[in-house]
């Protein structure tokens, strides 16, 4: 698209835009939505569903503003009566077929069917033949296809076909008993095939995992960022009574489009673990006992100020860059050794996006533990861990080896959201807010940091990791005053100059200059 | 007597002379008519001067939408460095059309050689003959034609000792009228479900494998070779009053006249003349009913209409129709008109191609609403739905098949309306829907 501007007028409104839009994303600049079912911003355009026709001063007929790039003074009307009357038209055509099984359809309430019936269509059909007829198909591990929904979009043939390139979905037969067709030798298994779902415009294609799960009405949206690799890919946290139910991909061009894995998809039941640390647990004599935090930030002070010789820092993948930078901080005037987790997986791209791929790196936030200097080697800080004056371990699950190795500290810390049975040892249990119950930033792999809201509330009396570093720190000397909340924690933090949450905003931002440019 | 009816006096024949003579379907048979000199002054001639010759002939698209032949060679682009492609539509699915399969079965070099001057005419050096997968018998014909045309130098790298390169493949379509549609037939030419491309960009900038393309009909290019080895003036002044439309016409009828077949008339020809003297009229005891004139897809015209028609692009139209493919069902009185509309709409929600959704579900809800009233089951209200949905289904698609599911309907309510309120009042019985 060039730099050349147009100006083109859509429903009275003049908007300048870029030579080359198509009118219909010249229209969203405008405010407007042109409805749509087939035209998607990140697949190639069809034209094939006909909602988005508009009537266009000088041209003789509807031209579907998804593939028509508007031209210099151009006149468009989105709702003249002949555009609105073809709109009827397409509407009253695509429900023919409909069954109209909102009740039972997961779609409903974020159906685009729906939406738009709802908006311009009929009130009544004026259909009285009989439906047709298709049953249900089963098409990979978590899809299922509802053919009698079916509007015949095709966005999930462009799917499989030009962003996963792996064209395993076509339009099978012709005329009004086509269907959404799978190659009989193959399945929609493709690990970012879960997209599909979401694509769907209506309920025709479902997944297995959210099924009759939860009524979207009855869902709260929450903003936030996969944890599941180093991508960090932008997500929705779709809760029901506090309960996360399901992910979503939530759009950002500059890093994951419209997309996410079905790993990332997949990875929320850790959100709703029943055995979480309520409670802080500080140790008297063999036992330990549950207390408030004044007790317990008091003794983590303490136990900081008074240790001698080393101190190890072990954190988890999706510690949040205020966790990692206020924990160190409080072990900073310490000799530290810390280091993040990092488990490792296949790496498993897209297929036609650039810089798009589930990560072997599946560690959310190692980049911003790298920005921080605590992301050193794992191995080495485990051994240190035996040695060491003091072990702070912050949220990560250990291996077995790891366990043992980290169970022999001198002195063991555990900031977490699980307790470690194994790590029977330790001095202090502090109960920590998830990712999902907190706002924090994570920075992906290519330097961009990412908010993450709370989409649940903390259960019993956790708080946020940095919380309980920072008043444990402002306790350990006088004059020392503790940030009040997440985005002044974070702003304290000099390897992200000074930025607020605010700064970020909801797509993010890259903080810092190339990776192999900072020292550590 | 050799082609199904003789000569008669108020056809013309110039495609047609050779029907009916194995002889011409050979090389030699061929040339011993006259073939390939128009191929052989082709390659003498720059593509400009080609052009030039076709466009002053005034020859324009016999497929059906009647554009003026040379002006569409001319927008083909000019040292682009590109290959260019000639596509000949020999798909002639359109119901009651069967004139190209004539030129096909009985004169297959006259579309080489047409299809070779047009490859020259456009800079191309391929071309491909995109034939009806029914047509087992003009395919075998047209193949052992192109096999002989190599054979004997007229094809190949080395065109008639020219030097030019010039390739003609035939390609048998699966068995889909969409496919007919010219970006449909790319599609398939290319391996790739026949559904019709958006336009723009149209096929002279990005046609077949995504290069510069011209498609053209069978018989615009069996005319072709007649043009140039009679001359531009001759066959503009084939033509009956009107300049714009001009050469000869073969029109393939069908239904109930006393001898259907393929005549070619001189463009102008009264259309009472065709029917009545050169097809021998209806059969005896029956009067005509209902003409579809140009193909299925064009409106219907009554008796009063046919009387006044000419038979040529304007002449037609002045009447409300289209002179389309020049596929003409006759129809007499015995004939149940909404029998026969409920009959095309279901051809047409058959052969849908499922991209647009106002054709997909439009097509078959006209269908089904007609095969409710022929089943006697009709409303009052059906009539006013049918054409609410005729609207819905017209100049909204991709491709005009949509439109031409509509037309018969709209034009048989329009002309018929009686029929249509003898089923709906009760007053004409039921009639058996076939499946």
């Amino acid at each position: 698209m060039s730099t050349e501007l147009l100006t083109v007028t859509i429903d009275g409104v003049p908007v300048q835009v870029a030579k080359g839009t198509p009118m219909i994303e010249a229209a969203k600049m405008a405010g407007i939505i042109v409805p749509h079912y087939c035209y998607h911003p990140s697949l190639p355009s069809p034209a094939v569903c006909r909602m988005c026709l508009v009537q266009v001063e000088k041209m003789p007929k509807l031209v579907p503003a998804c593939v028509t790039p508007v031209a210099d003074g151009q006149v468009i009307h989105v709702h003249s009566p002949e555009a609105i009357k073809a709109r009827e038209g397409v509407l009253e055509f695509l429900l023919i077929n409909h069954p109209l099984d909102c009740p039972i359809c997961d779609q409903a309430g974020e159906c685009e069917l729906q939406d738009f019936v709802f908006q311009g269509g009929r009130a009544n059909s004026r259909y009285t033949e009989p439906k047709r007829y298709n049953p249900v198909e089963d098409f990979g591990p978590d899809i299922l296809y509802v053919a009698n929904r079916c509007i015949l979009c095709t966005r999930c043939v462009r799917f499989m076909e030009n962003v996963a390139e792996q064209p395993v979905l076509n339009v099978s037969e012709r005329g009004d008993r086509a269907f959404i067709g799978i190659d009989e030798s193959q399945r929609l298994d493709h690990p970012w095939a879960g997209n599909v779902v979401d694509l769907c415009p209506v309920g025709s294609l479902i997944s297995k995992d959210f099924l009759h799960k939860a009524r979207a009405w009855d869902l709260d949206g929450t903003a936030s960022v996969c944890t599941g690799c180093t991508q960090g890919c932008n997500i929705t946290i779709d809760t029901r009574d506090d309960i996360v139910v399901r992910l979503r991909p939530r759009p950002n061009l500059e890093v994951n489009r419209h997309f996410i894995c079905d790993t990332g998809r997949a990875d929320y039941r850790w959100m709703n673990r029943g055995d979480r640390a309520e409670a802080p647990l500080i140790r008297e004599g063999a036992t330990l006992r549950a207390t408030g935090w004044d007790a317990a930030v008091a003794r983590l002070s303490a136990l900081v100020r008074d240790v001698t010789g080393p101190v190890v820092l072990l954190s988890g993948g999706r510690a949040s860059c205020e966790a990692l930078g206020w924990t160190a901080r409080l072990l900073g005037e310490k000799q530290l050794t810390a280091a993040m987790q990092v488990p490792l997986g296949s790496e498993e791209p897209i297929g036609s996006i650039p810089d798009l791929a589930l990560r072997a790196e599946r560690s959310a936030n190692l980049e911003g533990a790298r920005m921080l200097g605590l992301a050193g080697d794992w191995d080495a800080a485990v051994r240190a861990a035996g040695a060491a004056g003091l072990v702070v371990v912050l949220d990560v699950h250990l291996s077995d080896a790891d366990a043992v190795t980290v169970a022999g500290a001198q002195l063991l810390v555990q900031l977490t959201t699980v307790a470690d049975p194994r790590l029977t040892n330790a001095e202090l249990i502090l109960p920590i807010t998830s990712v999902v119950e907190s706002q924090g930033v994570l920075v992906n792999r290519d330097r961009r940091a990412q908010r993450v809201l709370p989409a649940r509330p903390a259960p019993g009396m956790a708080r946020a990791a940095w919380w309980v570093a920072a008043e444990a720190w402002a306790a350990s000397a006088p004059g020392r005053e503790a940030p009040a909340t997440a985005s002044q924690a974070f702003q304290a933090l000099e390897a992200f100059g000074g930025l607020s949450h605010t700064d970020l905003g909801f797509s993010g931002r890259t903080v810092g200059s190339s990776p192999a440019g900072v020292a550590r | 007597m050799g082609y199904p009816h003789p000569i008669h006096s108020s056809e013309t024949p110039v495609l047609s002379t050779h029907f009916g003579v194995h002889e011409a379907r050979t090389y030699a048979g061929w040339v011993a008519r006259g073939g390939y000199e128009a191929l052989r002054k082709a390659l003498t001639m720059t593509p400009e001067q080609i052009v030039d010759e076709v466009k002053a002939s005034g020859l324009r698209g016999r497929g059906g939408a009647g554009f003026p032949t040379g002006l569409k060679w001319s927008f083909m682009p000019k040292d682009d460095g590109k290959p260019h492609y000639l596509c000949c539509n020999a798909d002639e699915s359109e119901p009651g059309t069967f004139k190209d399969r004539e030129i096909l079965r009985w004169t297959p070099h006259a579309l080489i050689e047409g299809c070779a001057i047009g490859a020259l005419a456009i800079r191309a050096e391929v071309s491909y003959i995109y034939i009806r997968g029914e047509y087992t018998e003009p395919y075998h014909i047209l193949q052992a034609a192109v096999d002989e045309a190599y054979a004997a130098g007229a094809l190949g790298p080395n065109a008639l000792g020219s030097g030019k390169r010039l390739e003609v493949f035939v390609h048998r379509g699966a068995g889909a009228y969409i496919c007919g549609e010219e970006t449909a037939l790319m599609n398939s030419l290319e391996g790739r479900r026949g559904n019709p491309r958006i336009k723009p960009p149209f096929p002279a900038v990005s046609g077949l494998f995504g290069q510069p393309t011209t498609i053209n009909n069978v018989e615009t290019l069996a005319a072709v070779p007649h043009i140039l080895n009679r001359g531009a003036a001759w066959y503009a002044g084939l033509c009956l009053g009107n300049p714009k439309s001009t050469g000869t016409k073969l029109i393939s009828v069908c239904g109930h006249v006393q001898r259907p077949g393929t005549y070619e008339i001189t463009m102008g020809l009264p259309m009472r003349e065709l029917i009545y003297d050169a097809c021998g009229g209806m059969l005896p005891g029956r009067t005509l009913k209902a003409v579809i004139p140009g193909g299925s897809s064009v409106p219907i015209m009554t008796p009063a209409e046919v009387d006044a028609c000419v038979t040529d692009y304007e002449g037609i139209a002045a009447q409300g129709s289209l002179l389309g493919s020049g596929g003409m069902i006759v129809m007499d009185d015995s004939t149940d008109i909404v029998y026969q509309i409920m009959r095309l709409a279901r051809f047409y929600a058959h052969e849908s191609c499922a991209q647009c959704t106002n054709c997909r579900e439009g097509t078959g809800w006209t269908t089904r609403i007609l095969e409710r009233i022929v089943r006697g089951e009709g409303k009052a209200s059906d009539l006013d739905l049918l054409m609410d949905l005729a609207e819905n289904m017209t100049g909204k698609t991709i491709c005009v098949l949509s439109d031409s599911c509509a037309t018969p309907v709209v034009s048989g309510i329009q002309k018929f309306r009686a029929d249509f309120e003898a089923y709906l009042s009760g007053a004409r019985a039921p009639a058996l829907v076939g499946v």
